[in-house]
């Protein structure tokens, strides 16, 4: 399919990338040749008998004990945190709400 | 870490250690040698392993375009790079290197039971975690950190005691195939200065051509350690997925991500995957059934076995001198005793497009967390929400760009079906195809790439060109079965009549018979005899 | 308060609750962090639940234990084989920018809860809510908004402690089956009864440790469904009554007024006790959930689930329809259920008191001193054996209801350190019931109080009560009042 520029700002907002009119326009042709490209994928005869694949192996119930393992101080966790505050990761004010 | 004290003298009882070339520090010998014979002489105490280091970082200085100063060696910033500058790494741990080296030659004259490649120097593909030297992964976005911890493979190389000496250049997170969508600037095919050494794994590629180390790590997504590994004259490794931990591997597709080695023979690459291979709890997707021993059969060669070529996998495509090679190679089998049969991967050729599916799906969720809050970069702006955005926008190049939009649009929606989840699906039907195969063959085989070393910026413009590259590799790594490449020869170069390039072959196994595959490597690079060592006018310098 | 009471004639509301409930397992999801609730701000962090570029997960075993046992707990049926999603959106307090959660198949699928729900004074009725799923997820990391107010709103940069992050998080979905404001309050209750039961959280929804939204949505009789908001910040079970009725109420004037309603999620404001808009939902959000490629499948074969159903302790349903079976009134098997004082009427019941009178005690006066010291049942030392000691004092008649009152409030002043015969005891607190004793006593009060004593014999009956409060304050409080009495009238009338 063919994606307008209209649906890549979309695209970019849910990946929150905010892209240039340049890149925008850039982009739209580019990525819609992905997408030609890969839709060959439609080509093939994958009925509700196909599994799809996450795993080549189908592991199943890999887990771990609840017991507790040393993780990170503090500092290292927050060495390399672009701002801090009070022991804390500090970000500008949060517009949307969360979720 | 390495032992933190100040290096001091090996105390070898033996003498310290003359070349029959010379003997200094910078010797040939020593950065030409294989991983195995260096081993083999460090622990007869003919040379210690701060010399092996040492004439390595030389090499380093002299050829790699680094700032050969501090505890840490930075890359020149791209634009002072130059074009001899192979610009294999993109960071130096040299002091390190130095003490482990010390702490290994201590270690070694003291009586203690080492590894088998104990002291034996490495370059680590800089997605890899390591504590005390920057993570970049090839892009702005993590300029500037340093990972609090170590990736297992790492773990796993310092108990082993291989030394390694720094970090190498790659497409910008994993993404690409000729190590130009690196942030730092592209690193040089050490057979053709000019030309590329494949990617995304291809500053591991050239460090380990180059002599610029005799051992490295890469990863391998769709085909980033055996395209360059090809395009370089190397043996490289993709194991089977979920063997080698994947715990610190910075993700660019999880379900496809396998570390693996690069090496100049098909026993370093074979000894070095062993050691990073094995069960690791930190990792969910790790396989826990006993991985093979990839060296007690490598010798027996293959007479008498079934060598797959794949119908789909070659023709149309490929660069008439990678057919004729091809050719040449199935002869050699069948001269060593092994039976051509042809087998078929009736979706194979979809491999490509399901690929170019799954792994920006993936991708775009898990770059997701490189946003300005926890780590790396950040561009200041009001709000969280635009900061997240400006930083994503500045931080990430091109090709990720891209990526992460075609995977986000993948997954949305109304498209899932159509391509995430139908994508998944012909996955499985490749995974068939190869369960298939193998009942009629014992290996497959294949061209490695459809091409030999390209042009440094002769793809860059188009995409699908460039993923192009990888339309052999794919299938493997879709269905997860191990797949190596080796040399299987040279090749002159459409564009510059002549120029010979190395030409890969590769080989594809039954999941979790990685040992099939090298030795059936083994055999033919045997009867091949491919001298490692780089040719050609604007081959990187080599002293003969 | 009733659907008929809060809605005018001819309007339904349709409300259907989300419940969070944080597990109680020694450490996160993913990682071997601990789940301490107050540590210092991100130090119980790991590279794994602060997003660290290469950190895996791994899933705490425990946790889908007990996420198994809660679906069971829950009349649900275990899917014997399902997935973890990531959930994409970007937020700061996800450290990766996407939430492990579940998405089509979850692990538990379609349960339900049987509710008592007071439709009259005393009077109980059974109402079943279906839940559609229970899911396994992870919780976020904790936000801190600096600024004016304190809220999200207004605030001009906030600090997050990825302390929380990564907790194991259930999340429990009811059909919208509910109809009125207290069944959705007896629905919050029994959940939060019943995951204490089985012991996978302490379900403190003032901690956070149990959190609920609520769909709520109205139609004239008969009609489709209409659009729901969601009422988020509901932190008690009383909230969430409150604000029920006045969304419901809200949404029928709105209608009545011809006004469509927005779909969009509104905060609950407890000081005002009004619901106000939080967000509109112009698009429903793509959160393009895919199979986490870094987890794999969690596998329950039938027998392993009965194994785990075989754990499953008595449930608040039996419990209550055992009480009542047992002499208790429906009121007071839901108030010792809901109250947390099962176990202790339980082990009185055992030790041989009566169980109607320990549950009015365990109800009352215990209820009572609790509530006043702001400690719990467990905290007082009160025990089963206590109570039931207390009760055959009572009933042999050392302790007067008044004195019992006193040594079951010195138990628990002691913690549960000296039980009520030897408190009694020691702190001389019996019932004087002895005759010879009493009688002596009963003769020098009707001594010195001829006056009274002659307006007695003079018809005027209800000057006794002088009295009797005479003979209390000489014995300290100790006569037994009925006999005292009887005494008293005995000297007096000859």
């Amino acid at each position: 399919m063919a994606l307008s520029e209209a649906e890549v700002r979309h695209v970019a907002r849910l990946a929150r990338l905010a892209l240039t009119d340049d890149e925008v326009a850039a982009l739209a042709p580019q990525l819609s040749k992905i997408l030609e490209y890969a839709e060959q994928v439609g080509e093939v005869a994958a009925g509700d008998d196909v599994e799809p694949t996450v795993h080549p192996f189908a592991l199943a119930n890999v887990v771990r004990a609840d017991e507790r393992r040393d993780g990170l101080t503090r500092d290292e966790v927050l060495a390399g945190a672009p701002a801090t505050e009070a022991d804390r990761f500090a970000v500008p004010r949060i517009v949307a709400e969360e979720g | 870490m390495a032992d933190p004290t100040p290096p001091t003298p090996p105390t070898s009882t033996t003498p310290p250690a003359t070349d029959a070339a010379g003997g200094s520090a910078a010797d040939g010998a020593l950065t030409r040698s294989t991983a195995v014979a260096l081993a083999a002489r460090l622990r007869r105490g003919e040379v210690s392993a701060r010399e092996v280091v040492d004439a390595h970082l030389d090499r380093i200085a002299a050829l790699d375009g680094v700032v050969a100063d501090g505890p840490v060696w930075a890359a020149k910033a791209a634009e002072e790079l130059t074009a001899d500058d192979v610009h294999a790494y993109l960071a130096v741990t040299a002091d390190a290197a130095r003490a482990h080296a010390d702490d290994v030659d201590r270690r070694r004259a003291a009586g203690e039971e080492l590894g088998p490649l104990a002291g034996v120097p490495l370059a680590l593909k800089d997605v890899l975690t390591m504590r005390g030297a920057p993570t970049t992964c090839g892009s702005r976005m993590l300029e500037d950190w340093v990972p609090p911890y170590d990736a297992t493979v790492t773990r796993r190389l310092r108990d082993a005691d291989v030394v390694v000496l720094g970090k190498t250049n790659m497409d910008e997170y994993a993404m690409g195939s000729s190590t130009e969508n690196s942030a730092y600037g592209p690193t040089r095919n050490p057979w053709d200065l000019d030309r590329v050494p494949g990617g995304s794994s291809g500053g591991s590629a050239a460090a380990v051509a180059g002599l610029l180390a005799p051992l490295a790590i890469g990863t391998d997504t769709g085909g980033s350690i055996r395209q360059p590994a090809a395009l370089t004259g190397l043996v490289g490794a993709k194991p089977t997925y979920g063997t080698v931990s994947r715990y610190g591997l910075v993700a660019f597709a999880s379900s496809l991500d396998q570390a693996g080695p690069f090496a100049r023979t098909v026993e370093d690459a074979a000894q070095l995957q062993a050691l990073i291979q094995g069960h690791d709890p930190r990792d969910s997707t790790s396989v826990r059934e006993e991985v093979p021993d990839l060296l007690a059969h490598l010798r027996d060669g293959i007479d008498g076995l079934r060598i797959g070529v794949v119908t789909e996998l070659q023709g149309e495509g490929y660069e008439p001198g990678i057919a004729a090679t091809f050719e040449a190679s199935l002869e050699r089998f069948e001269r060593l005793g092994a039976t051509i049969v042809e087998v078929s991967l009736p979706h194979a050729p979809y491999g490509l497009p399901a690929y170019y599916l799954i792994a920006p799906s993936e991708a775009s969720s898990n770059l997701a967390r490189f946003d300005g809050v926890r780590y790396g970069l950040r561009v200041d702006a009001p709000t969280a929400e635009e900061m997240n955005a400006a930083t994503r926008a500045a931080g990430f190049g091109p090709e990720v760009k891209r990526r992460i939009m075609i995977g986000t649009h993948a997954l949305s929606s109304g498209y899932y079906d159509a391509y995430y989840l139908q994508a998944s699906k012909v996955r499985t039907l490749i995974a068939r195809d190869f369960a298939a195969a193998f009942e009629t063959a014992d290996v497959l085989v294949s061209p490695t790439s459809p091409s030999v070393s390209f042009g440094l910026g002769t793809k860059t413009a188009d995409p699908i060109a460039m993923y192009l590259n990888d339309v052999a590799t794919v299938p493997a790594s879709l269905a997860g079965n191990p797949a190596l490449s080796l040399p299987a020869g040279l090749a002159e170069a459409p564009d510059a009549p002549g120029t010979q390039l190395p030409v890969g072959l590769q080989l594809m196994a039954p999941l979790l018979r990685d040992d099939l595959m090298y030795r059936v490597a083994w055999a033919f690079e045997q009867d091949l005899g491919f001298d490692p060592v780089p040719t050609g006018p604007r081959a990187v310098e080599v002293a003969r | 308060m009733t659907t008929a009471s809060i809605l005018p004639e001819g309007w339904e509301l349709i409300v259907g609750l989300e419940v969070h409930v944080e597990l109680t397992t020694t450490t996160k999801m993913w990682c071997g962090c601990s789940t301490d609730f107050g540590a210092a701000p991100n130090t119980n962090v790991c590279a794994v639940c602060t997003g660290q570029p290469g950190s895996l997960p791994v899933a705490n075993a425990r946790a889908i234990e007990d996420a198994t046992l809660l679906g069971l707990a829950l009349n649900g049926g275990i899917h014997g084989r399902c997935w973890f999603h990531r959930k994409n959106y970007f937020y700061p307090d996800l450290a990766k920018n996407y939430q492990i959660s579940q998405y089509d198949v979850p692990l538990v699928h379609d349960g339900h809860l049987d509710v008592e729900v007071e439709v009259a004074d005393g009077a109980f009725e059974t109402r079943r809510v279906g839940i559609e799923r229970l899911h396994m997820e992870e919780d976020t990391a904790r936000s801190l908004h600096v600024g004016d107010t304190g809220r999200l709103h207004g605030a001009d940069r906030s600090l997050i402690d990825y302390n929380r992050c990564g907790i194991p998080l259930l999340e429990i979905v009811s059909h919208p089956d509910i109809r009125d404001p207290e069944t959705a309050q007896a629905y919050l209750r029994e959940l939060q009864a019943i995951v204490r039961a089985v012991g996978v959280s302490d379900a403190r929804m003032e901690e956070g440790s149990m959190r609920c939204d609520a769909n709520v949505s109205v139609r004239r009789f008969g009609e489709p469904l209409g659009t729901r908001c969601e009422i988020k910040n509901l932190n008690s079970v009383r909230s969430l009554g409150r604000a029920i009725a006045y969304e419901a109420q809200r949404q029928v004037v709105l209608l009545e007024d011809g006004v469509a309603i927005r779909q969009e999620t509104r905060h609950w404001d407890e000081g005002k006790g009004v619901t106000e808009t939080l967000r509109v939902k112009e698009t429903v959000t793509d959160y393009r959930y895919f199979p986490d490629p870094d987890l794999v499948a969690v596998v329950s074969p039938a027998e392993r689930v009965e194994e785990v159903r075989a754990r499953l302790p008595e449930l608040p349903a039996a419990a209550r329809a055992r009480l009542v079976a047992a002499g208790l009134s429906p009121a007071q098997a839901v108030t010792v259920v809901g109250g947390g004082s099962l176990t202790v009427l339980d082990d009185a019941i055992a030790a041989g008191a009566d169980p109607s009178t320990a549950a009015n005690r365990l109800t009352g006066e215990v209820a009572g001193q609790l509530g006043a010291e702001g400690i719990t049942l467990e905290e007082s030392g009160l025990t089963g054996a206590h109570l039931a000691e207390l009760e055959g004092l009572v009933a042999d008649g050392t302790l007067s209801t008044k004195l019992a009152k006193q040594v079951l409030a010195s138990v628990i002043d002691g913690r549960g350190a000296h039980g009520p015969k030897q408190v009694a005891e020691t702190e001389g607190l019996q019932q004087v019931s002895d005759e010879g004793e009493l009688r002596a006593i009963v003769e020098q009060v009707v001594a010195d109080n001829a006056g009274t004593v002659a307006a007695i014999r003079g018809g005027n009956d209800k000057a006794i009560g002088a009295l009797v409060g005479q003979v209390m304050k000489a014995t300290r409080g100790q006569a037994d009042p009925r006999k005292t009495n009887e005494l008293l009238r005995a000297v007096i009338h000859g």
